[in-house]
């Protein structure tokens, strides 16, 4: 009866190990780790100073120890700021945004590029970042399909509870709106200059990017 | 939200930057940081050992001690690091806390002491990771069970009765406890020798005895010898009758004790036997009351009250009742479908035992256990077959549940040999607890007879004084202080109980006593002994020595040598009952029974406390009475 028992569990023993196997394997790739290029170099590139760069690096690594962000966890952690809704579209044009090179991968250099242009870059700089954003398909062009994309993305973050309450033609309608604004010649579609012309001429807009003071 | 997710914040909000093209109105303005924005490094010295992190890293948590202004307090400015006097190996783990945003709980280390850093440092242990989660409430709920276990037996039986208990209170005690008292323990084992009696005797009258003449059938023994049997029978039932009433009685809560399972099975070992006194003696009931007999072996039970294994045999079952319920049940499964099986594989031959399902029961049932009477075998060839799979899943069925069994009764053996050896061992440390308490209050005392003792003498008062620390100096003064506020002074434990005694005799003694004395106390206008009541109980001893020269005759038990030459005392309240008898202390002739040797008065003018008296004569007061001209230790009545 003992030796019943005995060969019971020696069988579930056996096949335990291949599995375990699999995850050491899993757990070796992710190991690998990325180093950014020397500090002065990245202070040249950027404006950014020593300093905030430690800091910004700091905090970077903490997050991320192997060296780059993956979309998932740029996305987890996009998301922790908006509780209330889903930020996963929104943060996977912006992911799409700093990962200049296309890889699937941010590293350092290329989120601190990003940032260095956005806080202490010109406004044709922001502008022009921004339009990038935007375009999700990098053709040179904002269409309506995309900019509905982004707008339901933006609104989707605001979640279920909102006041007023949210309505299902609202992102319709400010699609529509910011192309009344943005398209000058009425081919639907939004050009770079377009863009940077209409952004220049919107007075809310200019007052809006004091939004980028004292954020480092 | 995770620690690092802040450093993140920046991006976030440049990441905004999206939105303003779409947005309608303007933004509002960015909140204004005026803290430095550089990041510096905080030093953290803790028992000597120091750590340094980032002023951040530190933020993250602003609702902690660290995060908080609250280590402003800790900050030393001479060496302008924050200094905490607390476990560095446990703050390792704290401050890891902060720069990976999960706390881990170190498995060697002590639960409560960890709760402890935890606490000082405003983190709920509610945050600690996945990883340390289960271990740490483990840990916490065997910590907790094993502080309820020891205040429960703490509550329970050992503590002494207080001294105001009810005789039913005490009665209670002495069933629940039998080691309280001779006369309970006298009982309990009365009771156990009744129980074994009368169990024995059940089983004795069906033993066949040697027919009388005229006989040839065996006959039981209890038919033999019935007077004798019934006389036992009723002198057991007699006891436990009585023991259940007094139980009954000394119950505090009798719901609660008729509803308890030793109420049960001692009234179901005694019923049957009153029944049976009232049940008449015809043929119709009698298969009943044979029945009602059978019930007179519960008896046995009663046994589990002397015998704390059976207790626990029993706990454990019941705490096993889920396993032994899924064996009921697998086994009444698996004998209906062979007992099923069974019956329609040997339907066909001639002269099978199968001659229903429930007949095929019986056969299941003996298989399975692997006890094989063979008075039901199978004969066809697919009965043979389905038999041996029926013994062999028997076994299987049987063996699953009872390594379950076998560890709860395991773990519960050995919590109740630890629950045991704890309480053994309390009583020694409370025994040393209690001595090492006896200490600090005896200093105390003992301060205040070496300042009476060493008021004549500058040197050794000083030298006393000295030898106190500066904490005692001021432990004491607060002590005098509050003896002060009160009008009532420290004493121990024994005096405590001596006053007692005397104060019951010199009521006694104290009822012929007249105040008439007073004129001879004016000589003396203090009060001598300063001791409250033994004052007053000396007074009226005194008292009565007094009126015994005039003639009245009372005999002695105690009585207090009063000293002269004492400076007023300035016991208020008190001091006017000394008045009352101001004795002339000068008389050297009182003999008297001494009890307890008087304490000197403090002759130290400006302390006025007395030491306290030693009720016990041997102990070292006795070498002070000797300073004084006037103590008379002789024993004899007046």
């Amino acid at each position: 009866m003992g030796a019943v028992v005995g060969t019971l569990t020696m069988q579930t023993k056996q096949n335990r190990r291949p599995s375990r196997d699999k995850t050491d394997d899993e757990l070796e790739m992710t190991m690998v780790c990325h180093r950014p290029e020397g500090l002065e170099q990245l202070e040249a590139q950027t404006n950014f100073t020593k300093q905030e760069l430690q800091i910004l690096y700091r905090g970077f690594k903490n997050e991320c120890p192997s060296g780059v962000v993956n979309e998932e966890t740029f996305k987890h952690i996009y998301a922790q700021f908006f509780p209330h809704g889903d930020a996963s579209m929104y943060a996977h044009y912006l992911f799409n945004a700093f990962d200049t090179a296309n890889n699937g991968s941010i590293k350092f250099k290329d989120f601190v590029m990003g940032l260095s242009i956005l806080l202490r870059g010109t406004l044709r700089e922001k502008l022009e970042w921004t339009f990038h954003l935007y375009d999700i398909n990098r053709d040179g062009y904002i269409n309506r399909e995309e900019m509905t994309e982004i707008v339901r993305a933006i609104y989707d973050m605001m979640g279920k509870y909102t006041y007023p309450a949210l309505k299902g033609d609202v992102p319709q309608q400010h699609v529509d709106a910011f192309f009344q604004k943005m398209d000058k010649n009425k081919d639907g579609v939004v050009t770079l200059e377009e863009f940077i012309v209409a952004c220049q001429e919107d007075e809310t807009m200019m007052r809006s990017m004091q939004l980028f003071e004292n954020v480092m | 939200m995770a620690a690092g997710v802040a450093t993140w914040l920046p991006f976030a909000r440049a990441a905004a930057v999206g939105w303003l093209p779409l947005a309608k109105k303007t933004m509002p303005k960015p909140p204004v940081d005026n803290s430095s924005r550089s990041d510096e490094i905080l030093y953290l010295n803790v028992s000597g050992v120091r750590f340094q992190t980032w002023k951040n890293t530190l933020d993250r948590y602003p609702d902690t001690l660290l995060g908080s202004s609250e280590k402003e307090f800790f900050f030393n400015e001479d060496t302008e690091e924050y200094f905490f006097d607390r476990d560095h190996e446990m703050f390792r783990h704290i401050l890891n806390f902060y720069r990976t945003g999960k706390l881990h709980y170190p498995r060697h280390e002590c639960i409560q002491a960890f709760d402890e850093e935890l606490a000082f440092y405003g983190i709920v242990p509610e945050i600690i990771g996945d990883c340390c989660m289960e271990e740490y409430r483990d840990r916490k709920k065997e910590n907790q069970e094993r502080l309820a276990e020891d205040t429960e037996a703490n509550e329970s039986m050992d503590a002494p009765l207080p001294p105001d208990s009810t005789p039913r209170e005490r009665l209670w005690r002495a069933f629940e406890n039998p080691h309280t008292s001779t006369m309970a323990l006298v009982f309990y084992y009365v009771t156990g020798f009744f129980i074994a009696v009368s169990v024995i005797a059940n089983v004795v009258e069906t033993v066949p005895c040697r027919p009388p003449e005229g006989r040839i059938k065996d006959l039981p023994c209890g038919e033999k010898y019935q007077l004798a049997f019934f006389c036992m029978d009723t002198a057991c039932v007699l006891i436990f009758t009585f023991e259940y009433l007094m139980r009954l009685f000394a119950a505090p809560s009798r719901c609660k004790f008729m509803r308890s399972v030793m109420s049960v099975i001692d009234v179901v070992a005694i019923m049957p036997y009153y029944i049976g006194l009232v049940m008449p003696e015809n043929e119709d009931v009698s298969g009943a009351f044979v029945t009602l007999r059978v019930f007179r072996v519960f008896r046995i039970f009663k046994f589990s009250r002397h015998s704390q294994g059976l207790r626990i045999l029993g706990y454990t079952l019941k705490s096993c009742a889920s396993e032994l319920g899924f064996l009921l049940f697998s086994l009444t499964m698996a004998i209906i479908i062979f007992a099923t099986v069974m019956f329609y594989a040997e339907k066909g031959t001639k002269g099978s035992t199968f001659t229903s399902i429930p007949a095929s029961f019986w056969y299941t049932i003996v298989t399975m256990t692997t006890l094989g009477y063979g008075d039901m075998v199978p004969n066809t060839i697919a009965g043979k077959i389905f038999g041996s799979i029926c013994s062999l899943s028997g076994v299987l069925v049987i063996a699953l549940p009872v390594p379950v069994i076998v560890s709860n009764f395991s773990r519960i053996y050995h919590q109740n040999q630890r629950a045991d050896k704890r309480r053994a061992q309390q009583k020694v440390r409370l025994a040393r607890i209690r001595m090492a308490k006896k200490g600090t209050t005896n200093a105390f005392l003992q301060y205040k007879e070496d300042r009476a003792l060493g008021g004549r003498d500058s040197d050794s008062t000083a030298l006393c004084v000295k030898n106190r620390s500066a904490f005692e100096h001021q432990h004491h003064h607060l002590l005098h202080c509050l003896e002060k506020t009160t009008n009532h002074e420290f004493t121990d434990e024994m005096t405590y109980s001596e006053l007692c005694m005397t104060e019951s005799v010199g009521f006694r003694t104290s009822r012929s006593t007249s105040l008439s004395s007073q004129q001879g106390a004016q000589n003396n206008p203090t009060g001598c002994c300063p001791r409250r009541a033994r004052r007053r109980a000396a007074m009226r001893l005194a008292n009565s020595t007094a009126s015994v020269s005039r003639g009245s005759v009372q005999e002695l038990d105690t009585l207090h040598i009063k000293t002269t030459s004492i400076p007023p005392q300035t016991r208020s309240s008190l001091n006017a009952q000394a008045d009352d008898l101001k004795l002339n202390c000068g008389e050297q002739d009182f003999t008297a029974a001494i009890i307890s040797i008087p304490t000197p008065p403090a002759n130290t003018p400006d302390e006025s406390l007395p030491p306290s008296p030693a009720p016990i004569p041997g102990i070292l007061r006795n070498t002070r009475a000797t300073a004084f001209t006037h103590e008379t230790v002789k024993i004899s009545s007046l």
